[in-house]
């Protein structure tokens, strides 16, 4: 099963580390992270995705977590109503021909082309995991160069 | 002031008398201000040997101990005494000089990134970069170090932010929003376990190292006292409650009396306090105490629920805690049977150990050191066989007497953590009991010891092996000693060259002679008691077995 935590923490230097320790210490790789400033520039905000974490070890996870120093407050979203995120940028090889069949596509993910230049062309879509997912798909028929993803953001309901 | 300067008019303040520690190049600024200061300074003769006399300091004081060493390897050497105070929640300030900030992270000459290398290893650890936050970092250190369930704090001062100057302004208060520690526990939750141990007909009190931290001692006493439940405790939790008490039980776990194993498996509620459910303590997870309810009594929530699943958590203070139940507590268990059941698993299993005639058996050995210091010494241990003989037969009757590593279990600690005891202790007797291979680990601490005038006893339990392991191998390994065997210098002559005493026991009937002649002695002592090669530490419990699957031993 996978889990999304949200951890809201000092923005100082090493928290990542500290943060990101805890899962790698246990041995669980860190799905997808997303760090950045909130409105209080003293205070950054984490969205962690992890995969089929146990229960047992997620409770200690968390509870070592709002042990931290710098962490102010450990989320759960797992099973908490939220909406969830991501971004995702893609640049795809296709033939001039594909250039509608290809704009269509995006679109029909609440994508769009943000440029077209050679036979090249990049796409950008924001939704959830499943959404960015289907695009993917999608896109394969055109040949997927390049891909970046933002990892998930959540926010509470 | 330089940060040097300000660094050492904090501790001041902070009321450090007396630091551990070993000079280097990066650290030069602040041994220069050192030596002006009036703080006594401890040059032990390896850093690790600092870091175990700031936690023996510690742990015999209830202060933090502070350490301070050059970057690189002086910081590295220090690793194995931060795990150690780590493990065992003991308050330490480690302070390490650290290359200038313009070179950190070039590969310079001793650089290791310390604040990385000890991430997992501290409470909290700092980098300073600017000398302004300087002060405030040094009063969080503190604060962070000894609140909450404590530990050590790494401090990584770089040269230039030592030379740096800058106006000295101390922070009166400290406030770190996203650190506020529970010090009190849920009034409904101590309702909830009142309620439960009023029901109980088999209470046990299973206490840890958390009931000394928190100064819990007398609420336990009169805790157990007014609802009559028998008292076991773990290797930290030693001396929190008097071994002589008639409901003192001793330690539990694995190499626990059997009573103790036997009445908490058979017990209907556990009453846990400041202890943690370790590994070497319940044995067979599935299989430990299944009959028994759960309340535990914590400050650290990680703590709770880790590894047996609780009915009533109490996250707070051992201290404040046990003052709520107390004033809460109207009507006490009846618990007649159960203590008339206990008193009879004390008299069918006994603690006990052969008697091979004239051959010396290291268990006798601590009996007499418990019969000629009456109880009233510091006893520090190193770790193996010679810790658990120290923790079995030695009558512990006050908190911060017995000095162990108990959860890294880091051998060469007894030494160094004794030198720290007895400085923070002077009236007190202090003792290592050591091992052959243990105090070979940091034995060059005898120099720290002569030249301060550090008057410790080590009393080396000699068996020609690294005894627990090789117990290990007997029982499991079928005999392979693989590396077991180890030799020694002579340590009469080593103690001499140091410039302390040696004395060197052969035969029983000078044991007792030997350490009475030790501890009239005002000098550093070292006893080789050449003791019976092969004893073992029973009872025993095989790792993975619930505890009351007891082995060996006489009972």
């Amino acid at each position: 099963m996978k889990h999304t935590i949200s951890v809201l923490v000092e923005n100082k230097f090493g928290v990542l580390a500290r943060v990101a320790g805890l899962f790698s210490a246990r041995g669980y790789n860190i799905q997808s992270l997303a760090v950045s400033e909130t409105n209080d520039p003293a205070v950054s905000y984490m969205t962690i995705v992890v995969d089929a974490l146990d229960e047992k070890v997620l409770d200690q996870i968390k509870k070592q977590l709002n042990k931290l120093i710098d962490v102010i407050t450990v989320t759960d979203f797992t099973k908490k109503e939220h909406v969830s995120r991501e971004l995702v940028l893609v640049k795809v090889e296709y033939s001039a021909k594909d250039k509608i069949k290809l704009e269509n596509v995006a679109a029909k993910y609440a994508g769009k082309v943000l440029q077209h230049k050679g036979d090249t062309g990049i796409i950008e879509a924001v939704g959830d995991h499943q959404q960015i997912k289907d695009l993917l798909e999608s896109l394969s028929q055109f040949g997927v160069r390049e891909l970046v993803r933002s990892g998930s953001l959540v926010i509470g309901c | 002031m330089t940060g040097a300067q300000i660094l050492i008019e904090c501790l001041k303040r902070e009321g450090v008398q007396i630091i551990f520690g070993y000079p280097g190049g990066q650290i030069l600024p602040t041994f220069d201000k050192l030596y002006d200061s009036d703080i006594r300074f401890i040059l032990t003769r390896h850093e690790q040997g600092a870091a175990h006399a700031a936690d023996g300091y510690a742990r015999a004081t209830g202060k933090p101990g502070v350490c301070i060493v050059t970057s690189g390897p002086g910081a590295t050497n220090l690793v194995t005494g931060i795990a150690t105070a780590y493990m065992d929640s003991i308050p330490m300030i480690a302070i390490a000089g650290q290359v200038k900030t313009s070179l950190i992270g070039n590969d310079a000459f001793q650089e290791a990134d310390v604040t990385g290398i000890t991430r997992p290893i501290t409470k909290h650890n700092f980098l300073v970069k600017d000398v302004t936050d300087l002060a405030r970092i040094i009063r969080e250190a503190f604060y962070i170090a000894t609140t909450g369930r404590p530990g050590p704090v790494v401090i990584d001062l770089p040269s230039d932010v030592q030379l740096a100057d800058t106006e000295f302004i101390w922070p009166e208060e400290v406030k770190i929003r996203s650190y506020q520690p529970t010090y009190f526990g849920h009034p409904g939750q101590i309702k909830k376990a009142v309620k439960l141990i009023a029901r109980a007909k088999r209470p046990i009190l299973y206490i840890g190292g958390g009931v000394i931290t928190s100064g819990a001692h007398l609420e336990l006493k009169e805790l157990a006292e007014k609802i009559q439940a028998p008292v076991t405790w773990t290797l930290m939790g030693i001396g929190a409650f008097s071994a002589k008490h008639p409901l003192s039980l001793g330690m539990l776990g694995m190499h626990g009396t059997a009573f103790a194993n036997h009445s908490i498996m058979e017990a209907d509620l556990i009453i846990a306090v400041g202890a943690r459910f370790d590994d070497r303590v319940t044995g067979r997870l599935d299989a430990f105490a299944p009959g028994a309810k759960v309340i535990h009594i914590d400050i650290d929530p990680a703590s709770i629920s880790k590894n047996v699943s609780v009915e009533i958590p109490i996250v707070g203070d051992c201290k404040n805690v046990l003052g709520q139940l107390l004033e809460e507590l109207r009507s006490p268990p009846e618990v007649s049977d159960w203590l008339k059941h206990v008193e009879g698993l004390k008299k069918k299993h006994p603690l006990s150990y052969r008697d091979l005639g004239n051959k010396i058996m290291p268990q006798f050995v601590i009996e007499q050191i418990d019969e000629v210091t009456k109880g009233e010494a510091i006893i520090t241990t190193e770790v193996g066989q010679n810790q658990m003989w120290a923790a079995q037969w030695y009558k512990y009757l006050y908190p911060r007497s017995f000095i162990s590593s108990g959860g890294l279990g880091t051998m060469g600690f007894g030494f160094p953590a004794a030198i720290g005891a007895k400085l923070g202790r002077p009236d007190k007797m202090v003792i290592d009991i050591a091992g052959d291979g243990s105090i070979q680990m940091n034995i060059q601490e005898l120099a720290t010891c002569v030249c301060n005038k550090i008057n410790v006893k080590v009393m080396i339990l000699n068996n020609g092996y690294l005894g627990m392991v090789r117990q290990w191998q007997e029982l499991f390994y079928k005999r392979r000693y693989s590396y077991t065997c180890i030799s020694g210098p002579d340590y009469v002559l080593l103690a001499q060259s140091y410039g302390a005493v040696g004395i060197r026991v052969t035969k029983k009937e000078d044991v007792r002679p030997a350490i009475e002649r030790a501890i009239s002695i005002d000098n550093t002592v070292l006893i080789d008691f050449q003791v019976e090669p092969e004893e073992n530490v029973f009872p025993m419990v095989p790792a993975g077995e619930a505890i009351n699957k007891i082995i060996g031993g006489l009972a």
